[in-house]
């Protein structure tokens, strides 16, 4: 970590400086062709903390979820400038390869996307592309994964049965143990409840908040309650720039920027 | 007035469309009912030309005489009644032609007057004749009796092993080794398009960029425009010769010349469904596979070819299916042999390529006619079933 950034944060975050930083941006554009999508964002992600990403649709808070998995390779036409650091380490500087790096990174995304597999075979899948194979440790991790995303009881009894067998808000909690199975050191979430019913929302919340102690979230989503239930930090995207960046609870009561004001009283967005 | 108008013009309309539709499946009903009216004659009918009879001795035991039996007696395969469940008598086969053995012109008389007495004579002899005559040579009182001949069931027609439609006297219709001719064939065509198939379409719908395949799909279209007597051409000029002395045969036109053209033949189906279906895998399971760490092969093999493998198996069916009743280029590199192959070396003698070949040489109404339509009947009922299991796939993947 380089030390001027270090100090921009330190200013901007104090509270942020002493610890370790999980993940950073820094100068970071982005273009759709000609579209800039990603204006100058410098950022900072704190490690175990829950950073919400807020924002009307449209301002790249999306866009910005997924340069840190760089899953934006796969749009044809796309352009990044910046650096992006992952436990101090640029992701996107030659030399990296993209299959390890999304192996450290977890993502949930917008709707339940489960495979067309049983339900051991989805949280088991992240291994097996790695070359994981030993079996017993295999079942250890599902099992452990499916602890954590609090669907082991749910689903002890039927982990050979298709996943699609399971109702919504289940799928999704499959979907974040499949993430958490490779023990990512940073988990990416697109909207992971906007598909979902109210008492599944709160469920996946209730576990957004529990994953906290051990790994790193970083949430987008159009919820404001849901920001200010489960997030520790908020950022406030508008238009491709980052207006705002502060702890949730200051930036809920006392937003510095009119546009985060209007936002989060629902003045527009 | 004007929607008076409108009204007429919509009960037209409807009425165009209803006769439209009514003609199409009256058409398709036509030729199928057609196609069964004609080939189901050969079954329940005797093997043998009409006005010809055989005749044994009044103290033959023997029942009936198959096709099959009667060919064996002619080729002296089988020589005594015995080996037919009969008597211990070796086989006297009598024609027209042998008349001069056994009696001469004056015993005969002059015309023929004595004909009917002596063939009598000869058949009280000998208690093993077997005489093949024509009707107007049967005596009136016959001192023999006419054996009947077993009818052509579905199950000789079926299991039969050789075809010898023209035959005489006792034509053969086992169909065995043209169904395993067409089987042969169209397996090996699948075994050949279904990997090279498969190939292009993960490659057109997953690697290759827009503009590779806004350039490939035409020329994959094309593919399935050239005519099939062009592809036998090209198999006949090219692949016959090359296959030829690559396995240093005695001729090239073999199961795997047919096989390879059918397989070229059955590629532009396979690469546009299979592509068609990988398209269906969404973008989110791709898109949940390389978040994980997968690599873009990964993927593919673990992701989006599982998710789109009923499209795959109906491609793969479809492709049979065209494979089944393609003629033309077949019938000219196969070699039209009509015995059962027992490798892709062999010329191989498909069922559409036998109508094809055939059907002008045969007389209208005859059995072999009747036998070239009762094959029609049989490809028929392999290309519903072949259509039917792609519909059910189809289905099963929607529900």
């Amino acid at each position: 970590m380089n030390l001027t950034n270090t100090l921009e944060i330190q200013e901007t975050f104090p509270d942020i400086a002493d610890e370790m930083l999980k993940a950073q941006t820094k100068d970071v554009n982005l273009y759709y062709k000609d579209f800039h999508a990603l204006k100058n964002i410098n950022f900072a992600i704190k490690a175990n903390t829950v950073t919400a990403l807020i924002g009307p649709s449209g301002c790249g808070k999306s866009t910005f979820l997924r340069l840190f998995n760089r899953m934006n390779d796969l749009i044809s036409g796309v352009k990044i400038t910046g650096d992006v650091l992952l436990e101090g380490e640029n992701i996107y500087k030659k030399g990296i390869v993209v299959d390890e790096l999304r192996k450290s990174v977890g993502m949930v995304f917008q709707k339940p996307n489960p495979f067309p597999k049983s339900i051991y075979e989805n949280v088991a899948y992240g291994l097996r592309v790695n070359g994981y194979d030993h079996k017993d440790s295999i079942d250890e991790i599902v099992e452990r994964s499916l602890k954590q995303a609090a669907l082991w009881d749910e689903v002890k009894d039927k982990l050979k049965k298709s996943a699609y067998e399971l109702s919504g808000g289940q799928q999704q909690r499959l979907c974040i143990a499949r993430a958490l199975a490779i023990e990512p050191s940073l988990i990416l979430m697109d909207e992971p409840a906007s598909a979902l019913d109210p008492l599944s929302t709160s469920k996946i919340e209730e576990l957004i908040y529990d994953l906290k102690n051990k790994y790193t979230i970083v949430i987008v989503t159009h919820n404001m309650q849901q920001a200010g239930r489960v997030s520790d930090y908020t950022a406030f995207f508008y238009l491709g720039e980052l207006i705002e960046y502060d702890k949730t609870k200051t930036m809920f009561i006392n937003p510095q920027n009119i546009k985060t004001q209007n936002y989060i009283t629902g003045r527009f967005g | 007035m004007n929607r008076k108008r409108l009204k007429i013009f919509e009960k037209v309309f409807g009425a165009v469309l209803f006769s439209s539709s009514t003609v199409t499946s009256l058409t398709v009903l036509f030729i199928i009912v057609f196609l069964f009216n004609e080939g189901i004659g050969l079954f329940n009918s005797t093997p043998v030309e009409k006005k010809y009879q055989f005749i044994v001795s009044n103290n033959n035991t023997v029942k009936e005489l198959s096709s099959k039996q009667l060919k064996d007696i002619f080729n002296y395969d089988i020589t005594n009644w015995k080996q037919l469940g009969g008597s211990n008598d070796s086989i006297l086969l009598f024609t027209i032609n042998d008349l001069s053995t056994y009696f001469t012109d004056d015993e005969l008389g002059a015309n023929f007057e004595n004909l009917p007495s002596k063939i009598n004579e000869l058949i009280k002899k000998n208690p093993g004749i077997l005489a093949y005559l024509s009707d107007k040579y049967v005596p009136q009182h016959l001192e023999g009796h006419v054996i009947p001949l077993t009818k052509i069931s579905i199950k000789d027609f079926v299991t039969g092993t050789e075809w010898y439609p023209t035959s005489e006297p006792a034509p053969q219709f086992g169909v065995l080794p043209l169904i395993l001719g067409t089987l042969w064939v169209s397996f090996g065509a699948i075994l050949i398009a279904l990997p090279l198939g498969l190939a292009t379409a993960i490659f057109m719908a997953e690697v290759a960029s827009q503009r590779l395949r806004n350039i490939l799909k035409p020329v994959i279209e094309l593919l399935a425009g050239i005519p099939s007597v062009v592809y036998g051409f090209f198999g006949l000029v090219v692949l016959v010769p090359l296959i030829q002395q690559l396995f240093n045969l005695p001729v090239g036109e073999t199961a795997l010349a047919g096989s390879i053209i059918l397989g070229i033949m059955a590629l532009p189906t396979i690469i546009t469904v299979s592509e068609d279906a990988l398209r269906t895998t969404p973008t989110s399971l791709k898109e949940a596979s390389l978040a994980l760490g997968a690599t873009r092969w990964q993927t593919i093999t673990r992701v989006t070819v599982p998710y789109a493998r009923s499209g795959i198996t109906a491609a793969s069916i479809l492709g049979i299916g065209r494979a089944v009743g393609e003629t033309m280029a077949v019938l000219m590199v196969t070699g039209n042999a009509g015995v059962i192959p027992h490798t892709f070396l062999q010329p191989v003698r498909t069922i559409p390529a036998t109508i094809a070949a055939e059907l002008g040489e045969s007389s209208y109404g005859g059995l072999h006619f009747k036998a070239l339509f009762a094959l029609g009947i049989l490809l028929f009922l392999i290309t519903l079933i072949i259509n039917t299991s792609v519909e059910l796939i189809k289905s099963r993947k929607r529900s």
